[in-house]
């Protein structure tokens, strides 16, 4: 029996859809990043459009609220001459008992060209990804606690970006873990561009144990953990997503995890730091640090539209 | 095979790149065609004595094998460090064949500004166009048919040759 094939890939190994970062080779993130690259300068531009996706129609499927995730999907696309649909699933036909793939299917007698889905449920996007024609891609915005690939991109075009280099990294990621699929796309990413040292720190209750297996080191104590760090990755407390005791109160999470200006101050004096957003100000990041001169928030928000940008363009043109 | 010499032809492309920038005084400026011909402009800047530096302009953002063939390399190439709007631009390129990446450069452009005239000059025209395009200079026209690549090569010393080959061969 041959060896089954990464749904992500064609037969030349090209992408076709992003479902996750996990399973890519490195030629192909970094040919990501590079084509990223050249649609940060196109944001600079007169005229801020090129005709790629002209003719081609980009639905927005967001299960899950998002308005920024959808935003930048959305801007990523129209500058790529794509016409965007936005559908408001939560409000629409779900609600009235459709299911996921016979949405799929309506939408795909719409001609639909490409589906952006965010949905709670992990793996959503695979199953639509078996389930749709040939010329149909579909890009991951975030399924479940199982992955955020082109945030992960963002983060690691942002690092790129800013480091050059990813072979002399260290890479604290603080915070919610156990809730983060941004964290798990970011891990998978950053291993395979060779980050030497990546460290998970949160409390017990917030750190996966299987991240040791992933090359991971594991810190419950944030001074330990962002000591000498390169780059300090911050991760929202997802309230919304806990469920049970695993946090006393967010006040106390700021207490004994919060990203302070004295904390920082234990990474390296050239380090930068990163969120996903939106960020909790006073919950898992001081403002004074949020805002200061190691942040590169707003940054990550301009190159997650050139990295979806390449995404899109990248997955368009190649053929199943 | 063909044998051309493309440092003799880069010779003459000087010579007539020369009027086509002095027609329009401090107006005029060169942007090679990514990668051949930024290779030309590059050289022709320094060789004429020009200030400041020569553009570069990819095509593929614009290209219209997109559908087909995906995204080329190269597309970060564009590099255009003086402004578009009113000038005149010479584009420079190596091969002048279909036209179709000169269409697609010259959509580039426009996404910049609106230049006072656009004019194009080549090391080859090879004849075979498939769009209403023609070049204001043309060192060399040659008759190749249509299985051969033709390709400026460059050299650590900043030389250049032309790279013939017959595809059909290689297969």
């Amino acid at each position: 029996m041959p060896a089954r094939r990464n749904p992500q890939l064609n037969a030349h190994g090209e992408l076709i859809h992003l479902l996750s970062i996990e399973g890519l080779p490195r030629d192909v993130l970094t040919q990501i990043l590079d084509t990223a690259g050249t649609f940060l300068s196109v944001g600079e531009r007169e005229v801020k459009k090129v005709p790629l996706l002209r003719g081609k129609s980009v639905f927005n499927l967001f299960f899950e609220n998002s308005t920024r995730t959808r935003t930048t999907f959305e801007i990523a696309a129209k500058r790529l001459s794509a016409d965007v649909i936005n559908l408001d699933i939560a409000r629409s036909s779900t609600s009235k008992g459709e299911s996921l793939l016979d949405t799929i299917a309506n939408l795909s007698a719409m001609q639909a060209d490409m589906f952006v889905v965010r949905h709670a449920e992990s793996g959503a996007p695979y199953l639509i990804a078996q389930h749709v024609a040939p010329h149909v891609h579909v890009v991951n915005a975030g399924d479940g606690r199982h992955a955020h690939p082109t945030q992960g991109l963002l983060d690691m075009y942002t690092i790129r970006h800013y480091k050059r280099d990813f072979s002399q990294l260290t890479v604290a990621i603080v915070g919610d873990i156990v809730h983060s699929r941004v964290a798990r796309s970011a891990i998978h990413g950053l291993s395979v561009l060779g980050v030497p040292e990546i460290r998970a720190v949160g409390p017990k209750t917030l750190v996966p144990g299987d991240l040791a297996a992933m090359g991971v080191r594991v810190c419950h104590d944030l001074a330990e953990g962002i000591r000498d760090a390169d780059v300090v990755i911050a991760l929202r407390l997802q309230n919304e997503r806990m469920s049970g005791a695993l946090l006393p109160s967010a006040g106390e999470f700021f207490m004994s995890y919060g990203l302070t200006a004295e904390r920082l101050a234990l990474a390296r004096p050239d380090a930068i730091v990163m969120h996903p957003g939106p960020i909790n100000r006073g919950v898992e990041i001081d403002s004074r640090v949020a805002d200061g001169a190691h942040s590169v928030i707003l940054p990550q928000v301009t190159f997650g539209i050139a990295v979806r940008m390449a995404v899109m363009s990248t997955i368009a043109g190649n053929a199943a | 095979m063909l044998q051309l010499d493309a440092e003799a032809l880069y010779a003459e492309l000087r010579q007539g790149v020369r009027p086509l920038l002095q027609a329009h005084g401090s107006d005029a400026v060169l942007v090679g065609i990514w990668s051949g011909g930024a290779w030309l402009a590059e050289r022709l800047q320094r060789d004429l004595g020009r200030a400041g530096g020569h553009g570069t302009i990819s095509s593929t953002l614009h290209r219209d094998d997109f559908a087909q063939r995906g995204l080329a390399a190269g597309g970060d190439a564009t590099k255009l460090p003086f402004a578009i709007e009113g000038a005149h631009i010479v584009l420079v390129d190596d091969v002048l064949y279909t036209g179709r990446t000169i269409r697609a450069v010259v959509n580039e452009l426009f996404d910049f500004g609106r230049p006072a005239s656009v004019t194009l000059a080549v090391l080859v025209d090879r004849g075979g166009r498939e769009l209403p395009i023609a070049a204001a200079y043309a060192a060399a026209r040659v008759v190749l048919p249509a299985s051969h690549r033709l390709r400026l090569a460059r050299d650590g010393e900043g030389r250049f040759t032309f790279d013939v080959r017959d595809a059909a061969a290689l297969r």
